[in-house]
């Protein structure tokens, strides 16, 4: 007789039938029927009505019986808990019975069933078992406390299971140790902070002890437990590992990858040039590969956790290359996962092995494995210089065999070759130019468009290829649309003749017909650049672009660390910390690598603090930048050029977005200059001590400069310089002295510059170069420094500046950071150049103009200063400013005050109008200043 | 850790469902099936994660055994699982198939309320399990059987029960190794393995202390040291045939010491009664391929294609081996198939698209050649026929890896039998794996 046929019975009146089977005097009856009761409940019928018959059965002697009674309840108990009661006494009287496996079956049973009234009566013999003689009951109970916990923590905490459990961690029996470890791993995951495994040298080596005697779950929950532990130095963590190691050679895939964890965890701390570091590292290796013999799911999982291993330790796997090729008939994820981790591991000594098997996977049937082979292909080239010929000829053969998605992804891995390799591999475009028409996926399309701008000068009919995808050109994706109108745009600064139709229809087609902003926003870009200045137009759009990096889609170091933690889980599948898949509480802190200890962390922090200082403030970084940030930068730029255009537009100001940056920056700029507010004078905080007597301002500042100039009248004419300060001290910068001043000399900014070498060694290749500014400044020429500066020498250079660099909002607005570059090393300091560097000599508005500008700017763009102990007449004052760009436009006189009207023009071309106030005999100046949005 | 467990048939339908934890509902179930078991493409991975719910499944013949969690769980562990518990019903009721897994529901039942508590993998040996999941009723144990039970279940020698008695103490040590092989349509070796297995079956009394012994390098190379005539004297009557073979890697049943192993390199352990899988192992090292394909695909025009393949065995000639079988795919346009071959029998089979030859049996250093004749529709079909490998099966009666046992004794201090009383078997087996030659 078999028990299928307990599925079977779907007939109407069911219900009343079991009910009064179950209530047959019959054992034999009872029993068909509660299996009945558990087929039906299986496939998902509801059979909760029959709750009381069912626990009316369960007082029997047949375990069996029993089995499938309390598999009822832990079902059905939560939907009838008045009913759930009945069955308490039976619990209670199983958890005494003289047979252990009864004892344990009813405690375990009561742990899963989550009514409050059961719970409350689980207590006591679950106090009982955690104590029980036999280790079968109490590693059943360890697990119960940690059910309990997950209905009622407060319960756990407040009758001192926490305790008990602890204590089980030194039990005799390992298996007890290993449920007891899982618990409270468990239980302590919702407590973050609870320290509740307590984990110390001791426990660690009961820990350790338990790991070589308990079932592979135990040590599998061990392994985990222990992963969470941070060796005191790394002394303690290599015989931590010493004691681990031989878990490689378990037949557990899963005992492995936890032992692998807990490796990779401790090794952090050992310092590099330990000789057990260097056999640690040979040990992992071995076992890893293993995985990969194991059945298909778990060959993904490890190969999903290889491929981090391979990420933090490339090391480990470097010669194991062949063991990742993939089989025929690998499952697809394997066949994906290997392929990952293959271009990992290309490097110059295996990539003619690497390439031919990718040449091989490119001629399968699945679809998405051989995209993934022909772009790997291209991965290949830009990591392996050397491979690069081979990888484009490979390519080229691929392209040949006109499978469709094959061509098109090969355009896609070419146009990266491109990116990396300029000036090299152009030959091929005719090549690629062929299968134009068969490319019907927009990435490929794109990347093809991407490839005629930027060769255009080299195909000779590049703007018909162009115009022929412009006749689609609202069906086709952004990408295409994007790229199409860049590459038209590039075609027509490289030939301008014959491509105006062509720009023109394409910009109106993206400007006026389109509903997409970006598409639009950057169609008016291009527009305004190509028509107000073609020139700058040409540098912005066929700028050098900056390099592609190698390894595209390396996991985020941080991550990777925390994902090194969770070797083996989900998480390390996913390559998603927990957080961002499981609910709630669990699993959510975040876990991090031990740092190292010992000589290992002298020998590699400055590495990593060089590295990362050195390419901040680098111009060009070393990744593409995205959309946006080009389209910012493109903002800024039309922003800045200079205008001579006559008579203002109407200052609409919302018009300008851009000005608003600067907006903001300039009023407090110019305030603080001016008026010397203790805020913004603190830029200029070395200035004060070198002040002449004559100003006792508070703070020294612009304006207040200004008017300073020794104090006399006759001296002769000239635009305000401060005082050189000390930019760069000796020590920061091995030897190197900088300090300097900027100045206004005949319309040209110049950076006066003093080199000191305080070094023993010569000095030689200078070089100067300036970040992104607010007013673009940038060096006009190179740093002349012809001779060797030897030691303690000093010399003298000044810098031509010119206004047209890349502009950047800096914070304080005149803030500048440069960087020098000698022979001996790169070095970044930052300066503030005084405003009135940048009022420039056509500063003077014409006296209308001057009434009606005036008018025109809301009072909200008005700020007022008072100027303190300025002995001046108002027209000393008035040719001193002259001096430095400042313009007075016209003079009053009302009620014993002098007003002076002024102009001030700056490089970017906005104008600032101010109106001083000076009363004889007193000292002190009011100054307002109004500044006009844009013009 | 493992919040459900479902096992379904090939059609979505529930047979076996288990909640663990409070966060996995019925609706569980349900979404399995919807996404993953009716879902229209191949699937594309083992894990899958539906709703902040992560699913891991295996699958053996149409059954699909589903294990489901809302945690971080170890994902190896719950893979591992999966297949123990596979391992376990087939040790208790023979083929996982729809009729076997509703026949013995309420036994499934049964061992998944003891294998698994709370999401956590318990005790999952069938040697222990079958002492008291019996499926008979409930027995009358006496105390004694009570307590010897829960101490085995939970002991450090799980796998075994004390007071074993056989009149005949007796064991079986079988060497079964797959060789893999990757070639290049040029010869050259691409990829080798073998990836071996030591199967034991033992039938002997009381608590048997075992050392086991095989002619592992790093041994032989440690005892070479301690004496180098000896070396010496076992170079000169080895007589051909490599002394020791290099081991990557190797993993053991549980049974085995292995800090013992990773200290000392020595195998000691206490078996468990009847079979079980000693260690596995990995080498790439010298091994002997058994067999060489050499293929010949000449395309004649569109319509035709030439194949000539020549395999060639490679071992002692006093050597058989059997069940040979060289698969040879042929195009998906293929209308028709000529084959002449000097040994064995060779068919085309239109529904597996290939020339499957077949030879019952093949003594060493010999060789022999198929030649085949392809006849092709025309097609416009612009993508090229992907040419998969030649594939090959075989079995022959050694180890290409060269691995040889060289002892296994057995120590019984409690029991009156030594080591000389203990009836010892050894076998050899090599099996092809994943035997391929490209063309």
């Amino acid at each position: 007789m078999t028990d299928s046929k307990y599925f079977t019975t779907t007939k109407k009146g069911e219900i009343f039938e079991l009910k009064a089977e179950l209530n047959s005097d019959k054992k034999e009856k009872k029993k068909e029927a509660v299996k009945k009761v558990i087929a039906s409940m299986t496939v998902g019928k509801d059979v909760s009505a029959l709750f009381p018959d069912v626990v009316n059965c369960m007082q029997t002697d047949n375990l069996e019986l029993k089995k499938l009674v309390y598999l009822y309840l832990m079902n059905y108990a939560k939907s009838q808990p008045d009913m759930a009661i009945m069955a308490v006494n039976t619990f209670v009287k199983d958890c005494e019975d003289a047979n252990p496996l009864i004892r344990a079956l009813a405690v375990r049973t009561m742990g899963c069933i989550r009514v409050d009234k059961i719970t409350e009566y689980l207590c006591e013999p679950l106090r009982k078992c955690l104590k029980d003689e036999d280790p079968y009951v109490r590693k059943t109970a360890a697990v119960c406390v940690a059910k309990l916990h997950d209905i009622n923590a407060q319960l756990v905490e407040d009758q001192g299971f926490l305790d008990t459990l602890k204590d089980l961690i030194s039990d005799s029996n390992p298996m007890v140790v290993a449920n007891a470890v899982a618990a409270l791993s468990e239980i302590a995951e919702s407590h973050p902070n609870s320290n509740l495994l307590d984990l110390n040298p001791q426990s660690i080596n009961k820990l350790l002890t338990a790991l070589n005697e308990c079932t592979e779950w135990g040590q599998i929950f061990i392994l985990d437990c222990l992963a969470n532990y941070t060796p005191r130095d790394d002394r303690e963590s290599q015989s931590i590992c010493e004691r681990v190691t031989p878990r490689l050679s378990h037949a557990n895939s899963a005992v492995v990858l936890s032992a692998v964890k807990v490796l990779m965890k401790f090794m952090e701390m050992l310092p590099k040039d330990l000789d057990y570091y260097g056999t640690l590292l040979k040990k992992l290796a071995p076992p890893l590969v293993t995985l990969l013999s194991a059945e298909p799911e778990l060959q993904y999982v490890a190969l999903r956790n290889i491929n981090l291993i391979v990420q933090k330790r490339p090391e480990i796997l470097k010669h194991e290359m062949k063991v990742f090729f993939v089989k025929y008939n690998d499952p697809i994820y394997v066949k994906l996962e290997k392929l990952d981790i293959m271009i990992r591991l290309a490097s110059q000594a295996n990539i003619a092995q690497v390439l031919a098997e990718l040449k091989e996977y490119a001629t399968e049937v699945d679809v998405d494995f051989v995209r993934k082979a022909v772009r790997a292909i291209g991965r290949c080239a830009i990591k392996v210089e050397q491979s690069a010929e081979r990888c484009v000829s490979t390519l080229l053969d691929l392209i040949q065999t006109k499978v469709n998605y094959v061509v098109q992804e090969a355009i896609v891995v070419i146009k990266d070759i491109f990116r990396k390799y300029p000036n090299k591999y152009e030959s091929v475009i005719a090549t690629l130019c062929e299968n134009l028409d068969s490319l019907d996926e927009p990435e490929a399309r794109a990347a093809m468009i991407w490839i005629v701008g930027e060769y255009a000068e080299r195909i000779d009919n590049a703007d018909e290829l162009l115009e022929s995808f412009l006749e689609g050109f609202h069906d086709e994706s952004t990408q295409v649309q994007l790229q199409l109108l860049t590459a038209i745009v590039k075609l027509f600064l490289k030939k301008p003749t014959e491509t105006q139709e062509l720009v023109q229809q394409v910009l109106s087609l993206a400007t006026q017909d389109s509903d997409n902003p970006d598409l639009r926003d950057r169609g008016y870009i291009y527009w305004r650049l190509l028509s107000t200045d073609p020139v700058a137009a040409k540098e912005v759009v066929l700028a050098e672009k900056p390099l592609i990096s190698e390894e595209t889609d390396l996991i985020e170091p941080t991550l990777l660390e925390e994902l090194i933690c969770h070797i083996g889980t989900l998480a390390s599948v996913y390559h998603k910390p927990p957080s961002a898949f499981v609910e709630g509480s669990r699993g959510v802190m975040h876990k991090r690598l031990p740092a190292r200890t010992g000589s290992g962390e002298s020998t590699e922090s400055p590495d990593v603090g060089t590295a990362a200082g050195g390419s901040a403030p680098e111009a060009a970084p070393s990744i593409i930048p995205s959309q946006g940030d080009l389209l910012g930068d493109l903002l800024n730029l039309d922003m800045a050029p200079p205008t001579t255009s006559g008579p203002p537009p109407p200052t609409t100001g919302m018009q300008m977005g851009g000005m608003d940056l600067l907006g903001g920056g300039l009023d407090s700029l110019l305030g603080g200059d001016l008026g010397g507010s203790p805020a913004m004078g603190a830029g200029f905080g070395a200035a004060p001590a070198v002040m002449p007597a004559s100003l006792n301002a508070p703070v020294g500042g612009g304006l207040g400069d200004l008017f300073d100039l020794g104090g006399g009248v006759g001296m002769p004419m000239g635009a305000y310089i401060p005082p050189k300060i000390v930019w760069l001290p000796a020590m920061k910068a091995k030897g190197l002295e900088i300090s300097g001043t900027f100045a206004r000399r005949a319309g040209v900014i110049q950076m006066e510059l003093i080199l000191t070498n305080k070094a023993m060694s010569i000095m030689t290749d200078f070089a100067i170069q300036f970040n992104r500014n607010s007013f673009g400044l940038a060096p006009a020429g190179p740093l002349q420094v012809l001779t060797p500066l030897g030691p303690n020498q000093t010399i003298e250079v000044s810098l031509p500046l010119s206004t047209v660099g890349p502009v950047m909002k800096m914070d304080p607005l005149n803030n500048l950071q440069v960087a020098v570059k000698n022979n001996i090393d790169v070095f970044y300091f930052s300066c503030q150049y005084p405003i009135s560097m940048l009022f420039v000599e056509d500063g003077k508005m014409e006296r209308q103009v001057f009434l009606a500008t005036w008018k025109d700017i809301p009072n909200d763009n008005e700020s007022q200063f008072q100027i303190k102990d300025c002995h001046l007449n108002s027209d000393a004052a008035s040719s001193k400013l002259q001096g430095s760009n400042i313009f007075t436009i016209a003079k009053r006189t009302v009620e014993g005050q002098d007003m002076l009207y002024m102009s001030i023009k700056l490089s970017n071309g906005i104008w600032v109008l101010a109106e001083l106030r000076v009363q004889a005999g007193n000292p002190n100046y009011t100054m307002t200043t109004i500044r006009r949005s844009g013009s | 850790m493992i919040g459900g467990l479902f096992i379904y048939n090939h059609k979505g339908e529930v047979l076996i469902s288990r909640v663990y934890r409070d966060d996995i509902g019925r609706n569980a179930v349900d979404a399995f099936r919807v996404n993953v078991i009716h879902a229209r493409q191949q699937v594309r991975s083992p894990v899958t994660n539906i709703a902040r719910t992560s699913f891991f499944h295996v699958k053996r013949s149409n059954i699909w055994l589903a294990a489901v969690t809302k945690q971080n769980v170890n994902a190896a562990m719950v893979f591992e699982f999966l297949y123990k518990m596979c391992d376990v019903m087939t040790a208790y009721f023979g083929k996982i198939s729809e009729e076997n897994i509703k026949n013995n529901f309420v036994l499934i039942y049964e061992l998944l309320d003891e294998i698994l508590d709370f999401g956590y993998p318990q005790n999952s040996e069938t040697g222990a399990l079958k002492t008291f999941i019996t499926q008979t009723g409930i027995k009358s144990q006496s105390k004694e059987e009570q307590s010897q039970i829960t101490s085995q279940v939970t002991g450090q020698i799980g796998w075994r029960r004390e007071g074993i008695k056989y009149r005949r103490n007796e064991l079986f040590l079988d060497v079964l190794e797959s060789v893999n092989l990757l070639m290049s349509p040029q010869g050259q070796v691409l990829s080798a393995h073998v990836s071996g297995r030591v199967v034991m079956k033992s039938y002997l009394s009381g608590m048997p202390e075992c050392k086991f012994g095989m002619n592992d390098k790093i041994v032989i190379d440690k005892q070479g040291k301690g004496g180098a005539s000896e070396e010496a004297a076992g170079k000169s009557g080895g007589g051909g045939g490599k002394q020791s073979i290099a081991i990557d890697d190797c993993t053991f049943h549980q049974c085995v010491r292995l800090s013992k192993f990773d200290a000392e390199r020595s195998i000691s352990f206490i078996p468990p009664d009847g079979e079980c899988e000693l260690m596995r192992y990995r080498t790439t090292k010298d091994i002997i391929l058994p067999f060489r394909v050499i293929p010949l695909v000449r395309e004649v025009g569109r319509t035709k294609l030439e194949v000539k393949v020549v395999i060639k065995s490679n071992f002692k000639p006093s050597l058989l081996a059997q069940k040979i079988e060289v698969r040879i795919p042929t195009p998906l346009n293929t209308s028709g198939v000529q084959v002449i071959c000097m040994k064995g029998k060779a068919k085309y089979k239109a529904s597996e698209n290939a020339i499957v030859w077949k030879i019952k049996r093949m003594a060493g250093m010999k060789e022999s050649q198929i030649s085949a004749e392809i006849e092709l529709l025309p097609t416009n079909d612009k993508k090229k026929w992907a040419r998969p490998p030649i594939s090959m099966n075989f079995e022959v009666p050694f180890a290409p890896s060269g691995l040889k046992v060289r002892y296994l004794k057995v120590f019984e201090p409690k029991l009156n039998y030594s080591d000389h009383d203990v009836i010892k078997w050894v076998r050899y087996i090599g099996r092809s794996g994943i035997y391929e030659t490209r063309c």
